[in-house]
């Protein structure tokens, strides 16, 4: 087996073409950012015969000029993705066989991205995000991760071999490296090369995928859901209820977070309980969140109210014991059949949700303030609506917008955090995975050898990007109404 | 405004109290002081020689009193050890326990001994800090003028393709961590993987001897993930600046736009900015601890991560305090420089 090179026979016809649109690109966008300072302000002009007339002159010709040279490296770019897909194998290189590997993903977004449009119109917030370039492609990086977690976790499909096994004479090798004849996997290359423990980089960065988008989400929603629960009262009531509560928020947030990580997720501090107690603490909040939300509403009707309460409660209190109950640990009282699932990395989960909240906190603390003065909310109190109904049903849906924004910017920032403890080597193993790990792994040799800390970074960089884009789409939008 | 710093003073305090509680009672947990004794001492010690251990060093005393002790505001242990030895908190290495002063604490001056690095806290701290004091500084004289340049350049015409590609270019640096920057720069400027081998990949050297080609790289790093959020915010602010009545004033009275800009908009623009920059602090000290560890520069947050890996209590503290005082002391900067730059907020 010879080894594989980046772009393969395809790269013979695109590298050049791609070199030269690059540099034309690179010359165009300074002419224009140049040019731009010392021009008139763009009007667009509208002919008589109904047509628009453009800018011209110098920086007219260099805007036009970006605009082509970038669809035509934009059409490269694409041509690198789709032509190998119908290439024999390994006739298209690294990149070639990586789109291959990717073509469920492909697939999935290309599904997802025509119904949405086709129906966009009836679709709400999530509609109008396909109106806004920014947030469409934001949203494409991120379901890239979704849809490639969802086929690695769920499917097996895309890793080319398993993220754990150790291949002699793979150590540290080059991208494209061929394995030894005989060597379980899909295919019989490391496309991105082996990392200092002889494993595939590939497959591991593509399983990473599967823990982030586990974990970054959820923690985010509890995180959400404390920071509500709390910041709602907080907000509304003021008063001592209000010093108090931002006292404790103000406190944590004066902490440095990587001290904090340091002081909570180690082994010794698992050992004492405490992350135990404060998933106990911290899990309850959804409870409380979604007991007061369905009490408030139906409680003149108690018979409905019962009907709906008492299952929902039923299922997330279980939920609740299940998370807090781990094995060998301080809390530790369910029967094995009730205990639903052992999360290993409790203690990372913690203190992810614990770092976020009180910044949620003070988010819906301030937007509570300032909806509290308004007119819907006096109507409310008129017709004698309960405290936590006006807090829940009156203001939280009119709070929505800036916090679903901030709800992409926060998962992205968790993101961040878990590569953040990865890279420290705190409180996951260091086979895990995950991508601030395989960093961390990769960083020790990073003068050597520079390929194995390099996919994980794009990996994450590419995620945390399409979040800050999907956020920055969403707030235009919803700002236009 | 004497009573708005008074209590901002109080206030912050009191969160330093509470936040060095915290990080005392989270040091001083059992597993934790087990550790210390078993890395301080021997690795192989008995649980019995582990408690005695701890005993003969006023570990053992109830939280409470060794955090008063560690204040300076309860007298310093001296315990007769299972040994016969005696030792005292206050005790100065090689002079007799008689000679050691009742009280030594923070109120004191005294800072404590660092057991991982054999040295007084006080001055460890203190030469880290000013090491990373130079990071920083370098840091913030990249920082800020790129940042401030970027976000008034996007901000003052809004919805332009400068504008576009400038706000791209600040999602773009404010979603790179500064472990995925400092690994990509790495390899790209520090290796010769991409033949531009241009600058070096530690910055240990710059320790002493900061050069463009040893520093550069950390620099730009830490710089970077705060440079955009420093744009945004600019050019919101120059975005409203530029909405203005007395812009359209000046516009009309046919100023030219560069002055307008720079005459005009500019001033008020950068209110807003400059409570961000003080508050970019707090997160610098988190940027500081991953480019110290992944440039092997041995400053402030490397120190940290010393001392929270070894449990190293009293360095952690002093640690901590520095860091939490860091913290509140640019709010409160913040805070009063925001009344002294805009003249329509009073504080009554």
């Amino acid at each position: 087996m010879e080894a594989l090179t980046w772009t393969g026979n395809l790269g013979g016809y695109l590298n050049p073409v791609l070199m030269v649109l690059l540099a034309l690109l690179a010359i165009a966008v300074v002419a224009q950012f140049v040019l731009g300072f010392f021009a008139a302000p763009m009007t667009l002009q509208s002919n008589p015969d109904g047509t628009l007339e453009a800018r011209g002159g110098a920086l007219g010709m260099a805007e036009t000029g970006v605009k082509w040279t970038f669809l035509a490296t934009l059409a490269v770019v694409v041509a690198y993705i789709v032509v190998p897909l119908v290439m024999p194998y390994g006739a298209a290189g690294i990149i070639g066989e990586m789109s291959k590997r990717f073509l469920p993903v492909w697939i999935a977004l290309i599904a997802l991205f025509a119904v949405s449009i086709h129906f966009k119109r009836r679709l709400g917030l999530y509609g109008k995000l396909f109106d806004s370039t920014i947030g469409m492609i934001g949203f494409a990086l991120v379901m890239f991760w979704v849809f490639t977690a969802l086929f690695v976790g769920a499917f097996d499909m895309i890793l080319t071999h398993d993220y754990l096994t150790q291949v002699s004479g793979l150590k540290n090798k080059v991208p494209g490296v061929p394995v030894p004849e005989g060597t379980a996997g899909a295919i019989p290359h490391y496309l991105l090369g082996g990392d200092n423990l002889a494993r595939d980089i590939f497959s591991r960065v593509v399983t990473g995928s599967v823990f982030v988008i586990a974990i970054a989400p959820l923690a985010t929603i509890f995180a959400f859901m404390v920071g509500i629960t709390l910041g709602l009262p907080a907000g509304f009531y003021g008063g001592k209820l209000d010093t108090f509560l931002s006292f404790i928020a103000n406190l944590i947030l004066a902490f440095p977070v990587i001290l904090l990580f340091y002081l909570l997720v180690t082994p010794e501090i698992v050992l004492t309980g405490i992350p135990s107690y404060m998933a106990a603490f911290l899990f309850v909040f959804p409870l409380i969140f979604f007991g007061v939300l369905l009490n408030s509403r139906y409680y003149t009707q108690p018979a409905k109210r019962n009907a709906i309460l008492i299952p929902v409660l039923g299922i997330l209190g279980w939920l609740y014991l299940s998370i807090i109950n781990q094995k060998g640990t301080v809390i530790d009282f369910l029967p094995a059949w009730m205990d639903l699932f052992d999360i290993s990395i409790l203690v990372v989960f913690v203190s992810v949700v614990f770092v976020n909240a009180p910044t949620v906190f003070r988010i819906v603390r301030g937007l509570t303030l300032d909806l509290r003065t308004r007119d819907y909310v006096a109507a409310a109190q008129t017709r004698g609506e309960g405290a936590w109904y006006i807090m829940l049903w009156e203001i939280l849906p009119n709070a929505r917008g800036p916090l679903i924004v901030d709800f992409c910017l926060r998962i992205g920032y968790t993101t961040i955090l878990l590569g953040t403890l990865g890279f420290f080597g705190l409180g996951l193993s260091s086979e895990s995975p995950d991508w601030g790990s395989t960093i961390n792994e990769g960083r020790k040799l990073l003068l050597i050898y520079a390929h194995p800390a390099l996919p994980p970074a794009v990996a994450l960089l590419s995620l945390v990007l399409g979040l800050n884009l999907l956020a920055d789409g969403l707030r235009e939008e919803s700002l236009k109404d | 405004m004497g009573l708005f710093i008074l209590r901002r003073l109080g206030v912050m305090l009191l969160t330093a109290l509470c936040l060095t509680f915290i990080v005392f009672w989270l040091t001083n947990l059992a597993p934790n002081l087990e550790k210390l004794a078993k890395t301080q001492g021997n690795a192989r010690m008995s649980d019995e020689a582990v408690v005695s251990w701890l005993e003969n060093r006023g570990y053992s005393q109830a939280l409470p009193v060794k955090y008063g002790q560690w204040l300076g505001v309860l007298p310093g242990y001296v315990i007769e050890g299972a040994d016969g030895e005696v030792r005292a908190r206050c005790q100065i290495p090689g002079e007799p326990v008689e000679d050691a002063a009742t009280f030594c604490g923070i109120l004191q001056g005294d800072w404590g001994y660092s057991t991982v690095f054999k040295d007084e806290v006080g001055s460890i701290v203190g030469t880290r800090l000013g090491l990373t004091g130079k990071l920083m500084f370098w840091v913030m004289m990249v920082m800020v003028p790129g940042a401030l340049i970027i976000g008034v350049l996007a901000g003052m015409r809004e919805g332009s393709r400068t504008d576009r590609s400038l706000s791209t270019v600040s999602i773009v640096s404010t979603a790179t961590p500064e472990y995925v920057s400092g690994v990509v720069f790495i390899s790209v400027f520090a290796t010769a993987t991409f033949g531009m081998q241009w600058f070096k990949g530690t910055a240990t050297s710059a320790m002493e001897d900061a050069t463009f080609e040893n520093f550069f790289l950390p620099v730009i790093t830490i710089a970077l993930y705060g440079m955009g959020y420093i744009a945004r915010m600019t050019r919101a602010s120059m975005t409203e600046v530029m909405t203005a009545q007395y812009i359209r004033t000046a516009r009309l009275k046919g100023v030219s736009f560069p002055k307008i800009v720079l005459k005009h908009a500019l001033r008020n623009a950068l209110i807003a900015p400059f409570t961000v920059i003080m508050l970019q602090f707090p997160w610098l000290l988190n940027g500081v601890v991953i480019v110290e560890t992944l440039f092997n520069y041995k400053g402030f947050g490397w120190v940290l991560v010393q001392a929270a890996g070894n449990n190293d209590i009293e360095l952690l503290l002093g640690v901590s305090i520095v860091s939490v005082f860091v913290v509140l002391i640019t709010q409160l900067i913040s805070d009063i420089g925001y009344v002294f730059l805009n003249p329509r907020i009073r504080i009554s």
